[in-house]
């Protein structure tokens, strides 16, 4: 129950410190138009190029943009000099660790939620029709990214060079989530049931449990001064 | 100090028989001929290097257990040399696969998984490059030593789900390898070679490791 409370207080904190800037949140979503634009260039603008590219894209879309908003993470102690202040917090550290993967976990969804509807409009992706088989997809594949994403967060604000290190660490690790997330992406954009790919989802079912715990077990080692 | 030595020629002595029987003894294969003598260095590369970061994994967990330092060191070394193993690989197979399926690379499942394995280790070995406190860049890579360690049978089926054309593992197959014996033999003697050269590199490079501290004190 203690636990439970003081992993809401860091997301908390995190959440009204959000709401009151709204900086990452904002640069986000101008980041991902900028994708958009970046994409329709790329393919140019064959429908059906733009149609069977569709999942990957936007598993990119979301990747690109957790990059940006993951790597930020733990600017905010480190820049603030608060970063004592999480280690003096009482009791079990990976309590710090769950608020914080849930923080990321919602901005993530929120840009993902900002993606969906800028394909929708831009690419004429047929949100209503998908969105509830989209939904477990699209919340599996994220709470492994920002399971990870978080974790290595919090190794790399220490690092001279964080912006470069983290997605070189990140990535490789995360691509068992992102074949998962785009096949699975693929059979329900395709008009697919979901336990036509009930093997991906249960593959990334079981990364997002391995990484979690994986993040609750060794977040102390990660956080000492 | 002589164990070590030791230790060096036994992996010497192990890679010259290693030699003789993969060019020598062996016979050529039927349909690939000479090439396929290659696999005497790929496939013992890749299975040391499995051993290497399974290494890595344990040494990592002692060293959050138990913060000893010989531990840290371990892992570092092993991942070192792992990486090293799992580039002869890659090197061997692309040499292998030209005249064999005609291309130097393609997005093959294990040769998929195994590259992205060997760039989760390359990306181990830059942490600990970037970070200049010891005790700190121990801890991380601890972390990232299992986390890494973990994600590798992740990796392994899925990719494998996405494509596949690798032929099966001939070794860790159910039932009798479907092979002449002097192939497996000489294959065998390779893996054996392989796992010294492994354990001389490791204790050599460990005990750097503990120089270079002792040094910098």
């Amino acid at each position: 129950m203690i636990y439970a409370r003081r992993a809401w207080i860091v997301l908390w904190k995190d959440l009204l410190s959000e709401r009151r800037s709204k900086e990452t949140l904002n640069a986000l979503f101008f980041f991902a138009l900028l994708l958009l634009f970046l994409f329709q260039f790329a393919l140019g603008a064959d429908r059906e190029r733009l149609v069977a590219a569709l999942p990957g894209l936007l598993w990119l879309g979301f990747i690109l943009s957790g990059l940006v908003g993951l790597g930020r993470a733990f600017l905010a102690e480190r820049e603030n000099d608060c970063w004592e202040g999480l280690l003096l917090a009482p009791g079990d550290k990976s309590a710090i660790y769950l608020g914080k993967v849930a923080g990321n976990l919602l901005l993530m969804l929120l840009v993902a939620a900002i993606l969906l509807v800028l394909f929708a409009v831009f690419f004429n992706l047929d949100l209503g029709a998908h969105l509830l088989p989209l939904a477990p997809v699209i919340g599996l594949g994220t709470i492994g990214f920002a399971a990870v994403g978080t974790l290595f967060g919090a190794m790399t604000a220490h690092v001279r060079a964080r912006e470069l290190l983290f997605p070189v660490l990140l990535l490789p690790v995360q691509v068992p989530v992102l074949l998962g997330a785009v096949k699975a992406t693929e059979a329900v954009l395709l008009g697919e049931p979901l336990a036509a790919v009930g093997h991906w989802l249960g593959l990334l079912a079981a990364a997002d449990v391995i990484y979690l715990t994986a993040g609750i077990l060794t977040f102390d080692a990660v956080l000492e001064a | 100090m002589s164990l070590q030595r030791g230790l060096g020629w036994l992996a010497v002595a192990g890679l010259a028989a290693g030699i003789v029987m993969a060019l020598g003894v062996a016979p050529r294969e039927a349909t690939q001929g000479n090439v396929q003598r290659i696999m005497y260095v790929h496939v013992p590369a890749i299975l040391v290097a499995y051993l290497a970061f399974a290494v890595v994994l344990v040494a990592s967990v002692i060293y959050l257990w138990r913060r000893v330092d010989g531990a840290d060191r371990l892992a570092h070394a092993s991942a070192e040399v792992g990486v090293v193993f799992t580039g002869i690989n890659i090197a061997t197979g692309s040499i292998w696969g030209k005249p064999t399926w005609g291309t130097w690379w393609t997005w093959d499942a294990r040769l998929t998984s195994v590259c992205i394995m060997f760039v989760i280790y390359l990306g181990y070995l830059l942490l600990r490059a970037m970070i200049e406190d010891r005790e700190r860049a121990a801890r991380f890579a601890a972390v990232l030593g299992i986390v890494a360690a973990l994600d590798i049978p992740l990796v392994h089926f899925s990719v494998s789900w996405w494509r596949t054309l690798h032929q099966p593992s001939t070794l860790l197959r159910p039932g009798r390898a479907p092979m002449d014996p002097t192939f497996v033999v000489a294959l065998t003697i390779n893996l054996v070679a392989f796992a010294l050269l492994y354990a001389y590199f490791l204790a050599r490079r460990a005990r750097l490791l503990k120089r270079e501290q002792e040094v910098l004190a």
